[in-house]
């Protein structure tokens, strides 16, 4: 089974976000970038499938050389062999045009089936994997919280409002994970993982290797743009209960709700 | 008139999602400022049946794909059959909700179009006749205003529970069969787990309680779903507490979880780590209970108490009940 994982590198959660001067970008100077939370369950996803049926795993990714890190994580894990799409022409790219280029990666790399994160933890899009899917005229599966592979076909189970969904489908097709850390359990990188990861192999494109150009899914071809970021209202510090007793102060939270919050 | 404003409503088990007349009620008022009409593509299994309901929060016309293989949404079915009724309606803005399947559909939908999404919105405005959306980013951690270039169609996605919802009128809005050719599903639903227990969805909770590391183990829990339960909320949890195994990932609140935004979050033993912050921060009031009161949780709560939450939660509990026997 041949298995492409998309990556994206983000900021680690507990980055503190600053708005730029020119008001329209996060500040990225001081941050610490990882391997997407989302992307790196899909990986250890990737690498069980691998496990049951044999096959490779191919990571796919775009971005700055900073990216290679991210990569190198999903290598050390186990993956075989990473493609970084690193185009200057990318940069201001909106999401049509990112998946446009990741759909024409994908293709090259012939996969049955093409994992990724339900969402990045930046700009929380969650629509890199149904548009890639669109883009490539496959079938996707999104919110992954468990994934069953035969070969022919995959299954999975997707949670909505008030239930589970198991949803089937036919290969190829794409298939986003949700769930969380505890669900999925990504390996750690071992030791001689870090050190095989640096050997994998790493192939760098540009668009005009995929036969795509900047016009059709560089920064002038973007349709919505973020004209103005700005922080969220700060909450006004808030009052500590005082009381003599336990019972005293459970009954102040109870007045403050019924007569602030008039949820009781 | 111009180009109408479009909405997609959310319609399942027989009956329209409220998520639907959120997006429904700020279609209206977009269609209000451009002068335009509000119409509405509904698609489910017996949805022409109430479909006319929606012009109870201000929809003019309903376009309603019925069709049995249309119960549940799955992309390979809803997208081919809304993209067909979006081609020929031709609108100024397509609104629609972000729930789960709302999001997926989005995205697909976009794609399909050639236009671009907002995702997860919280706002939308009408700047010189021109739309603009704003959505958290970061989980909440920014803000970020998108406008859409040129004649480029806007698709946004709106966060449940944020909007409000127009006083319903007993109007009723025209209905329209959509000749719905729904090709067959690759990707279709082979099983179906509903929670028919009537537990509300945390997105869509109008009160949350919490619990965290400070919970010290799963058996405290039940003591936190008898004070959700009294208020008429769902029971939430910070990632240390998922990922201990206590409680499931979709009880997860926070950067890797959900992002909630109910009009109370009781924090029970959560100290307040950046990532937790960001998605529970746009909570209209919130309670934080923890016993060290160093804990960065009470900088960002409305109200604090610095006790064992062990004591104070059936304390707690106690005074809401007697709260609600004596109203």
């Amino acid at each position: 089974m041949n298995i492409v994982v998309l990556l994206k590198q983000t900021p680690d959660t507990e980055s503190v976000i600053r708005i730029a001067g020119d008001n329209k970008s996060v500040v990225t100077d001081d941050l610490k970038w990882v391997l997407n939370p989302y992307d790196e369950y899909a990986v250890e996803v990737a690498l069980r499938l691998k496990e049951k049926h044999g096959g490779t795993v191919a990571v796919l990714s775009w971005g700055p050389n900073r990216v290679v890190e991210a990569m190198r994580t999903a290598l050390a894990m186990g993956a075989d062999t990473g493609v970084l799409i690193d185009d200057p022409a990318l940069e201001g790219a909106d999401i049509l045009g990112v998946a446009k280029a990741l759909a024409a990666a994908t293709k090259e790399l012939n996969p049955d089936i093409v994992l990724c994160g339900s969402r990045a933890v930046d700009y929380d899009l969650a629509q890199r994997g149904a548009t890639v899917a669109e883009f490539l005229g496959w079938p996707h599966i999104a919110l992954a919280v468990s994934l069953e592979s035969d070969g022919s076909k995959v299954t999975a189970q997707r949670p909505i409002e008030g239930g589970t969904l198991t949803i089937e489908s036919t290969l190829p097709a794409l298939v986003t994970i949700g769930g969380s850390q505890a669900i999925w359990n990504p390996r750690y990188a071992s030791l001689p993982g870090i050190m095989k990861a640096k050997k994998k192999p790493l192939a760098m494109k540009k668009l005009s290797d995929l036969g795509l150009n900047a016009s059709e899914c560089g920064a002038q071809a973007i349709k919505m743009r973020m004209a103005t970021l700005e922080m969220p209202p700060q909450r006004a510090a808030g009052r500590i209960v005082d009381g003599p007793d336990t019972a005293s102060k459970a009954k102040e939270v109870v007045r403050e709700l019924h007569e602030k919050v008039k949820v009781i | 008139m111009g180009k109408s404003v479009c909405v997609i409503a959310e319609f399942r088990g027989g009956d329209f999602r409220r998520v639907s007349y959120e997006v429904a009620s700020e279609g209206r008022r977009i269609a209000d400022v451009l002068g335009s009409n509000l119409c509405a593509i509904a698609v489910g299994s017996g949805v022409s049946a109430k479909a006319a309901d929606l012009g109870a929060y201000g929809v003019d016309k309903v376009y309603a794909a019925d069709d049995p293989s249309l119960e549940y949404y799955v992309a390979d079915t809803y997208v081919p059959v809304i993209a067909d009724i979006v081609k020929k309606l031709d609108p100024a803005v397509v609104i629609l909700p972000a729930s789960v399947d709302g999001k997926d559909l989005g995205a697909r939908l976009a794609a399909r179009l050639d236009a671009s999404l907002a995702q997860d919105c919280i706002q939308i405005s009408v700047d010189g006749g021109a739309i603009k959306a704003k959505r958290p980013i970061f989980a909440g951690k920014a803000l970020a205003w998108c406008q859409w270039e040129g004649s480029s169609l806007p698709i946004i996605s709106c966060r449940p529970n944020v909007l409000d919802c127009l006083a319903p009128t007993d109007k009723k809005a025209e209905v329209e069969k959509a000749d719905a050719a729904v090709p067959a599903a690759r990707a279709k639903i082979v099983g179906l787990d509903l929670d028919t227990s009537g537990k509300v969805e945390l997105t869509e909770a109008g009160v949350i309680v919490s619990g965290g590391r400070g919970m010290k183990g799963p058996e405290g829990f039940p003591m936190l779903e008898e004070l959700a339960k009294l208020l008429g909320g769902a029971v939430g949890a910070s990632r240390s507490a998922v990922d201990a195994g206590w409680r499931p990932h979709a009880d997860q609140v926070g950067q890797t979880g959900k992002v909630v935004n109910p009009n109370l979050y009781i924090a029970v033993g959560i100290s307040g780590a950046i990532q937790h912050l960001a998605g529970m921060g746009s909570s209209k009031y919130v309670v934080a209970i923890n016993k060290d009161a160093e804990a960065p949780i009470f900088a960002k709560s409305d109200l604090g108490v610095i006790e064992d939450l062990f004591d104070f939660i059936p304390a707690l509990t106690e005074e809401v009940k007697k709260m609600k026997s004596a109203s």
